[in-house]
């Protein structure tokens, strides 16, 4: 029963049932610990991915509905890490606990993609799924305006943007 | 209260930085500086430090590269503290920050107490790292003197460089070529010259924190992501109850064909943290997953199985009115006021249950490596935590180690290390390493809660309105009963106590004769672990007297501001003290001053709008992070729907060591209290809490964010803590609110739209 996946640009066959979430695939199966788990129900976006450019709950999504799929983790999203969202992220100093940070940062990604220039209310829109415990909210919404303003935002936006 | 503050503070010095000696000595080829006990200091540092059978507390490490490893205890779980603890070890030290790093130690004696919490770290690292940090520098300097021939007098420290006029050498090159081989007394170390404020160049310079970057590739390793060869996945099946549920019997014979699944193991746990508790056992998380919904496990059911939580309110009411408890402040005419009183204004104040809800699932690794017992976590207390997993084992403390991961939140879950007990014992039974996580539901189920509180308060009046008498009760389940006995205080009756259960009600105001009263709810205790969440007891102490307080100025017909400024009269208990609360309520009323005049304090707002005040210390009159708000509402008269327009904050926290981080600290913490206020909140249905996940618990979400306006009191006083004060002022401020926007007052947290309608309908009754 083995589930061929393409991870961060890579093909990759799993022998794990095709009803095995997504998430513990990605973090247990192919050690991308990026990828966080939070609620295990879809609601707190700790377990953000990208299928085929947008963002969906890795911890809902069986391995078998996206065999074919193009998936980016966290850890794919850019080769170097810097991502404009990435870098925004460390430039408003973002994170605390930092536990959902891949999530924010992958659900924001996903936004950015489809709308270079969100409004507060388009940003809300897109973020309200992901809970930030800390509740570092004022500086995930200021990181992705700082990101969704800086030129660099087009130039590199890593292996999926063949796909977005 | 103060009794119980001293056995607080000698506990969190207890690893001995008081009654210390300090040693700088060659290790290695490095240098090492680390506080050591008094009877050690006859013998030269060099063999001191090289010993291994003494136990030092190790604070940094020069090596000969220059690079300087700061050893941090204290979990990161958010509050950048690592980076804080670094930032007051350079500054004296002269280090060049490129050079400093932060190495977040595995518990061995060597390093001391593991206690994150409280909002201690900074408070309590300060004085000791600013002279570990000077000491330092000293000793640099006159090695460095020697090397380059010159007096030491003639040479400064800066940068990481020794320089006498233009001569100049690198610390690491002074590690290199020197030998160290100081000792300081306490008093030496005392009599040592810190900076003054004016000439810092590191505290209260903004700097990013170290902790971030790794933060946002996904490269940060939480607890969760810990690995290790040959382990397997555990997966828990709780029991109906958290204590007294017995395995009848267990069923696993439908997961027997899922793919990976290993085994079922009923634990038998001496330490009584998890009783009843049952691990599904398998080659990968997902399949222990899968496994767990296939086996059948049948308990026979402890005794709290059908407690709720009216029967929690009923019995802390019940013990209130019996009574009985601590008086953790009594003054002899506290009856003979009351009864005389021209006045006297009474009010019930109750708060839900509320969950820590840290969104990293607790979880642990268990293994045997080496003849030790080894536990992989995220944890906030080893210290506390060890004996508990000694006597779970049935080894010696000696025999375990904990090693360290970064916290995906902390927020006081982590407290309480209960849930590293089924990783060791399923180790020890299986004779391999295991991997334990709790899922979600059983995160929730399994949590420490906030317990439920019932508070009852009055206050006396003068004929001339003025405020001559106040008491206040409060009934809780008592965390520090449950799990750190040592830590209670004893009441002027001779009760004991949970400080953790009262702090807050022990305010500066200047209030005449002053009784509180702490009252243990048995029921709660035995019903779940009462847990520490992020501000502990203000979390109900000051919702209640700060509301309380508004609705006194409410009665007499004054200002709620004024009424605060009145009381706060810095005189006699409340005039302060160094180092901590210098100034005493004179700077309570300065924040409130400052927060008013920020917020536009007595400006008229429209229909179905209102702004309201409050004020809050911290955790512990000991320890005073001078706080005020104001919080502007607009209540929906028909649905009861409160919107949070507007939050101002001021804060006088003493030096701010790092201004970005103590913002952040400041902002998480006032959402934290608008989601607790507003938001977050659960139930004790059949003995457990109602809302395990997030369909029913409901933190609050970037689009509830309100505007928000911080700012900190520019002081060079002893910095105090900022994780979480400003937690508890927002409650009180939003009730207050919403009775100066509608009249209608709200008594219970979290504050809902049908409680609010409830208060409105008794608003136009009355």
């Amino acid at each position: 029963m083995a589930v061929a996946l393409n991870i961060n640009g890579r093909e990759v066959a799993l022998d794990v049932p095709d009803d095995t979430p997504l998430l513990w695939a990605v973090r247990d199966e192919l050690d991308l610990k990026g990828t966080k788990f939070g609620c295990g129900i879809g609601m707190c976006g700790a377990c953000t991915v990208h299928i085929n450019g947008v963002a969906q709950r890795s911890c809902i999504t069986p391995v078998g509905s996206v065999a074919g799929a193009a998936i980016t983790t966290i850890e794919g999203l850019n080769a170097d890490g810097e991502h404009p969202l990435q870098q925004a992220w460390v430039a408003a100093q973002t994170p605390q606990c930092g536990y959902c940070q891949s999530g924010q940062i992958m659900q924001a990604a996903s936004l950015l993609a489809q709308n270079s220039n969100p409004s507060d209310a388009d940003i809300v829109d897109a973020m309200s799924g992901n809970l930030c415990r800390c509740m570092a909210y004022t500086r995930i919404k200021k990181a992705i305006k700082m990101a969704a303003s800086a030129d660099s935002l087009a130039v590199n936006v890593g292996p999926e943007a063949a796909h977005v | 209260m103060s009794n119980s503050f001293k056995e607080t503070r000698n506990l969190t010095t207890s690893d001995g930085l008081s009654r210390r000696g300090f040693m700088i000595g060659t290790v290695g080829t490095g240098v090492a500086m680390a506080f050591v006990p008094m009877t050690l200091l006859g013998g030269s540092a060099e063999d001191v430090l090289n010993h291994e059978a003494f136990e030092p507390t190790l604070w940094y490490r020069i090596d000969p590269s220059g690079g300087i490893s700061v050893k941090v205890t204290k979990a990161e779980m958010g509050q950048h503290i690592g980076t804080a603890l670094a930032r007051i070890v350079a500054e004296e030290l002269e280090a060049d920050w490129e050079d400093v790093s932060v190495d977040y130690v595995d518990t061995d004696p060597k390093y001391g107490l593991f206690l994150t919490g409280g909002s201690w770290s900074v408070w309590t690292s300060f004085d000791q790292l600013s002279r570990a940090g000077a000491a330092g520098r000293v000793a640099l300097i006159e090695e460095g003197a020697r090397l380059l021939g010159v007096a030491a007098d003639q040479c400064i420290a800066r940068r990481s460089q020794v320089v006498c006029g233009d001569r100049q050498i690198g610390y690491g090159d002074i590690v290199a070529r020197g030998r160290f081989n100081q000792t300081y007394t306490d008093e030496q170390l005392a009599s040592l010259s810190l900076k003054p404020a004016a000439d810092r160049t590191l505290i209260g310079a903004d700097t990013q924190a170290l902790d971030i970057p790794e933060k946002t590739i996904g490269a940060a390793t939480y607890g969760i992501d810990a690995t290790y060869q040959g382990m397997v996945y555990a997966k828990p099946l709780l029991p109906p109850t958290r204590y007294g549920s017995v395995v009848e019997s267990v069923d696993d014979s439908r997961a027997k064909s899922i793919a990976g699944y290993q085994q079922t193991l009923v634990l038998d746990d001496p330490s009584n943290s998890v009783p009843g508790w049952v691990l599904v056992i398998a080659d990968s998380y997902h399949a222990a997953q899968r496994a767990a919904r296939s086996v059948r496990v049948s308990w026979q059911a402890g005794p709290t199985a059908e407690v709720n939580e009216a029967d929690l309110f009923a019995r802390a009411d019940e013990l209130i009115d019996s009574g009985s408890g601590a008086l953790f402040l009594d003054h002899a005419d506290v009856d003979d006021v009351f009864a005389s009183a021209n006045n006297v204004v009474t009010a019930r104040y109750t708060t839900s249950t509320a969950l820590h809800f840290q969104l990293e699932p607790v979880n642990a690794i268990g293994l045997q490596r080496e003849g030790k017992w080894e536990l992989h976590t995220g944890a906030q207390w080893q210290s506390l935590s060890l004996p508990v997993y000694a006597k779970a084992l049935g080894v010696p403390v000696e025999k375990i180690l904990m090693r360290t991961h970064l916290l995906g939140g902390g927020l006081g879950r982590r407290l309480n290390g209960d849930y590293g007990v089924p990783a060791l014992l399923a180790a020890q039974a299986l004779n391999k390493p295991v991997k334990v996580v709790l899922s979600r539901e059983d995160d929730s189920q399994f949590d420490s809660p906030r317990s439920p509180s019932v508070q009852r308060l009055s206050m006396a009046f003068d004929s001339d309105g003025g405020v001559v008498g106040m008491q206040h009760a409060a009934s809780a389940g008592w965390p520090t009963a449950e799990l750190a006995g040592f830590f209670l205080g004893t009441g002027t009756n001779g009760e004991k106590f949970d400080p953790f259960s009262i702090n807050g009600a022990d305010h500066w105001y200047e209030v005449g004769a002053h009784r509180v009263r702490a009252v243990m709810n048995d029921l709660a205790q035995q019903t779940f672990r009462p847990g520490w969440l992020r501000s502990v007891a203000p979390g109900w102490t000051n919702w209640a007297s700060e509301s309380f307080i508004d609705e006194a100025a409410s009665v007499v017909g004054v200002d709620p501001l004024v009424l605060r400024q009145r009381m706060l009269t810095a005189r006699g208990i409340n005039a302060g003290s160094e180092p901590n609360a210098v100034g005493g309520a004179k700077r309570m009323a300065n924040v409130l001053a400052r927060v008013a005049e920020k917020a536009g304090w007595g400006k008229s707002l429209p229909e179905g709008e209102g702004m309201g005040i409050a004020c809050t210390f911290g955790q512990e009159r000991a320890a005073p992070t001078w706080t005020a708000c104001v919080a502007e509402v607009a209540v929906d008269n028909e649905s009861g729907e409160v919107t949070l327009n507007k939050l101002t904050l001021v804060v006088d926290a003493g030096s701010i060591v790092h201004p970005d981080g103590a913002l952040a600290q400041c902002e998480g913490a006032a959402l934290w209290g608008v989601s607790l206020a507003l938001h977050e909140g659960t139930e004790f249905a059949a003995g457990q809490v109602q809302d395990t996940n997030l369909g029913g618990y409901r933190p609050l979400r970037m689009g509830d964010v309100p505007e928000l306006e911080i700012e900190f009191v520019e002081s060079v006083h002893h910095p105090m803590g900022l994780g979480e004060p400003a937690t508890t002022v927002i409650a009180p401020a939003i009730g207050n609110a919403i009775y100066a926007a509608t009249g209608a007052r709200v008594r219970h947290l979290p504050i809902r739209p049908d409680a609010v309608k409830v208060a409105l309908a008794a608003r136009q009754k009355a």
